[in-house]
């Protein structure tokens, strides 16, 4: 299938240089669906500027092996896969700018985004700013920040050798981190708010054959135990209203993501839970020019190649876009 | 080596340097994850404003770095990356996991004083 910068007429670069610094296509975000975005407007030739964020390379690179990106029979490393997108997108000419997005707002027909570092100007604007992880919603959690509780197993397992752990969650990531976490800890639990894990059946059997691994569902975390440092926690049962001290060295969690959409919210429509609406078939936002991909839109799917499909669409709507425009 | 902007510190010697030759000096000592990688993004920024303090980071991996992970402020740190602010050579404030800008500069300010 042709894609739409294989059928159009090369552009005046030599004018596009000229006009005043306007740059075509702003892209924030540098995961799987920035990315994507930007390897096909660079191919389209509209020289994507892409500011990666304050994480590079999105979500996926605390994901130690991804198994499940078509293309790849034996597991990649998040941080690899999305280094090879990165290297796709550059060998097509995409410009990066480590900087994330402060500032975003129209003037006529010009979108002014501004970092911390630089205000630039562009007539069409790619949101792909993913989304974060969620913390737990407990008043003393701060406290325990890096001193037990922890939001990235390949960060921060090692410290957890020969220990016990809990891990919250009940989705792909809490199963991922769980097997992960057995490398080092000599008990992981993995405690669930639901009877229902979202998890893939295959990413379950795995962690339900792991003999490391026990399992507290449903239950949830209410309160963390300790001093300077995590030493336990009180689990509550949703369902019984049981409550149960539980002992523990540490607390990874992973219940999901809320999208980043903070920045963006005066300019474009956002759902109840921030997620960015966009119109059904593609990624046309209630903004003329701003087009949002992958996680940020999505509260639906939240995969990696579902977020690479959204960011050629996107590309390709930017390409549209600007064909009206000119 | 860490991909970052920032100036690395990779033997006892820079070590010795910075904290002899700069009042104030702000290290990270992490590797390139998700909790380490914003910190040094914000640094490298800060570095333009806070001029009046040295910003450096370290590979927690490295020996040198022994330095750093045995400190007794970082005893209880269990989260990348191990940030360790020092006046005068001696520590006066270290943070364990992910910082968000607003904590950092909570702490330069404090410690080191607003920028002028």
């Amino acid at each position: 299938m042709l894609c739409l910068s294989q059928t159009r007429t090369n552009r005046n670069h030599q004018q596009q240089e000229q006009e005043n610094d306007v740059e075509n296509v702003v892209i924030a975000g540098s995961g799987p669906a920035g990315l994507t975005a930007a390897i096909y407007t660079a191919r389209a030739q509209l020289k994507p500027l892409v500011f990666e964020g304050l994480v590079p390379g999105g979500q996926l690179i605390v994901s130690h092996e991804v198994e499940n990106y078509p293309g790849f029979p034996d597991p990649v490393s998040g941080m690899e896969l999305m280094e090879w997108f990165r290297k796709q997108a550059e060998r097509f000419g995409a410009r990066f700018k480590t900087e994330a997005i402060e500032k975003a707002t129209k003037r006529d027909d010009i979108f002014e985004i501004g970092t911390s570092a630089d205000k630039i100007e562009t007539k069409a604007l790619i949101i792909a700013t993913g989304a974060e992880a969620r913390r737990l919603p407990i008043p003393t959690e701060p406290k325990f920040y890096g001193k037990g509780v922890s939001g990235c197993a390949t960060c921060d397992g090692a410290f957890f050798r020969d220990k016990e752990i809990l891990v919250v969650g009940g989705g792909n990531t809490a199963m991922e981190d769980a097997l992960f976490l057995t490398r080092f800890a000599s008990k992981v639990t993995i405690v669930h708010r639901r009877e229902y894990l979202r998890a893939a059946p295959i990413e379950v059997e795995k962690a339900k054959k792991n003999p490391k691994i026990e399992w507290m569902i449903p239950w949830v975390v209410e309160e963390i135990l300790g001093d300077s440092v995590v030493t336990g926690a009180v689990l509550k049962n949703p369902v019984t209203e049981e409550e149960r001290e539980v002992r523990c060295d540490g607390i990874f969690v992973a219940i999901g993501h809320d999208p980043k959409t903070e920045v963006f919210k005066h300019l474009i429509e956002t759902d109840n839970n921030g997620f960015a609406q966009v119109e059904a078939g593609s990624t046309i936002t209630s903004m003329p020019g701003v087009f949002a991909c992958g996680d940020v839109r999505d509260p639906v799917y939240k995969q990696a190649v579902v977020a690479a499909g959204h960011g050629c669409m996107a590309a390709m709507d930017v390409e549209r876009y600007l064909e009206v425009k000119e | 080596m860490l991909d970052t902007n920032l100036k690395h510190l990779e033997t006892e010697q820079e070590v010795k340097e910075v904290l002899e030759n700069n009042e104030n000096v702000m290290i990270c000592c992490g590797r390139m994850g998700p909790m380490c990688i914003p910190v040094y993004r914000d640094m490298e920024e800060l570095e333009r404003e806070y001029s009046h303090v040295a910003f450096r980071d370290q590979d927690f991996d490295i020996p040198v770095a022994d330095f750093i992970r045995s400190l007794p402020e970082c005893a209880s740190f269990m989260g990348l990356p191990f940030t360790v602010y020092f006046k005068n050579g001696k520590v006066v404030t270290a943070t364990t996991s992910i910082q968000r800008r607003a904590q950092v500069t909570e702490i330069l300010d404090k410690e080191f004083g607003k920028p002028s």
